[in-house]
């Protein structure tokens, strides 16, 4: 009797597991999958929509705030030592080469830590790469949200025991996005200050 | 007389001390930083090289920071992610390069800001070759003989 209690605990508790792990599994397949059709070039309806997420003086900022701009968003973490300080500075690099032709454009940093990253750290974060760079946290909730429409996978890595004790790992993607608001093109992550300047004037007819 | 005495003195005391100091198997050059924020976390990029016998990079402290860890950072189908790398093994004869993208220095709970043209000491303990110290400096953008990508 009691042995049998304990199988189908044991066979609960496997079932728990196996059910992690194929979520887990899924995330990624999503999240890798959302990058190869991006890079495809999808079609554009597919990325982006309306967003409410929070400046650095904590006030309330949406999509719909830029439309006759475009937009430049990249999805990261402040506490992140390589690839986004990499990321933003060729990008910042970009914004000077493109000269006043930048005017027409808002680059937008969005957190997907936004339990660490508060709004005043998003701010000082994102001033350090450029004057023009825009960051923005929000709620878990909202975060969620935008990180959804924007097809961004993001997901913690601990690192150690206590509750901050983690990396993030997550989509490195720019998202060109029209002065109406809708998407208009990807731009890796790892090209340098020239090309993304290049492709930039490309896309911004 | 004395002169003569001073300079072998100094022959004996100072060439001595030169070599030693160039002794260890391992040379840390190129090493920059970028800017960042008080309570942020900051990078270091540089050079190892390897002209003795087989070492390992197993510890490494910065002042300016509350603790430091080699890392490596990878983008897999447009995913970043980074991984702590416990040690790392330099063969004699050959440069492992930590630069963007790939191998670097990850300095965590930043003491002070990192502003552009500020320099700083980063201490990396091997093995064989004991602590060697390098100097820092924050730059905005990879110095020109720096490449891009680990190893």
């Amino acid at each position: 009797m009691s042995a049998s209690t304990e199988q189908s605990a044991r066979g609960r508790r496997s079932g728990i597991i196996y059910g992690i792990v194929g979520l887990v599994t899924a995330l990624m397949i999503f999240g890798a999958g959302g990058f190869l059709w991006l890079s495809q070039g999808g079609t554009a309806s597919f990325v982006g929509g309306p967003f409410v997420l929070i400046d650095g003086a904590g006030g309330q900022v949406t999509d719909r705030d830029f439309r006759g701009k475009y937009m430049l968003i990249y999805f990261g973490y402040t506490l992140c030592p390589d690839v986004c300080p990499t990321t933003l500075n060729e990008m910042a690099d970009a914004l000077d080469r493109l000269g006043s032709k930048a005017d027409r454009l808002q680059p937008i940093f969005i957190t997907v830590d936004p339990n660490r990253d508060t709004p005043d750290v998003v701010k000082r974060y994102a001033e350090a790469f450029s004057p023009r760079l825009l960051g923005l946290t929000g709620s878990e909730g909202q975060i969620a949200r935008v990180a959804q429409e924007y097809r961004v996978y993001y997901a913690q890595h601990r690192t150690g025991p206590g509750p901050n004790d983690y990396t993030m790992d997550h989509s490195s993607v720019l998202y060109l996005m029209g002065p109406d608001g809708k998407f208009v093109a990807p731009i890796r992550a790892d090209e340098d200050g020239a090309q993304m300047a290049a492709d930039l004037t490309k896309l911004m007819s | 007389m004395q002169v003569k005495l001073r300079w072998v003195l100094h022959c004996l005391v100072v060439l001595p001390a030169v070599v030693l100091a160039q002794a260890p198997g391992v040379h840390v050059e190129s090493a920059w930083s970028r800017p960042a924020i008080q309570g942020g976390t900051g990078v270091v990029y540089l050079t190892i090289t390897d002209s003795g016998t087989p070492d390992r990079l197993v510890s490494i402290s910065s002042p300016v920071a509350n603790k430091a860890e080699l890392h490596e950072s990878f983008t897999d189908q447009g995913i970043a992610r980074m991984r702590e790398v416990a040690t790392l093994a330099v063969a004699p004869g050959s440069t492992v390069t930590l630069a963007p993208g790939g191998y670097h220095i990850m300095l965590m709970g930043l003491k002070q800001p990192l502003k552009e043209g500020d320099s700083f000491p980063v201490t990396l303990g091997f093995q064989g070759s004991g602590q060697v110290t390098s100097t820092v400096t924050v730059r905005r953008t990879a110095p020109p003989r720096a490449a891009t990508g680990s190893q």
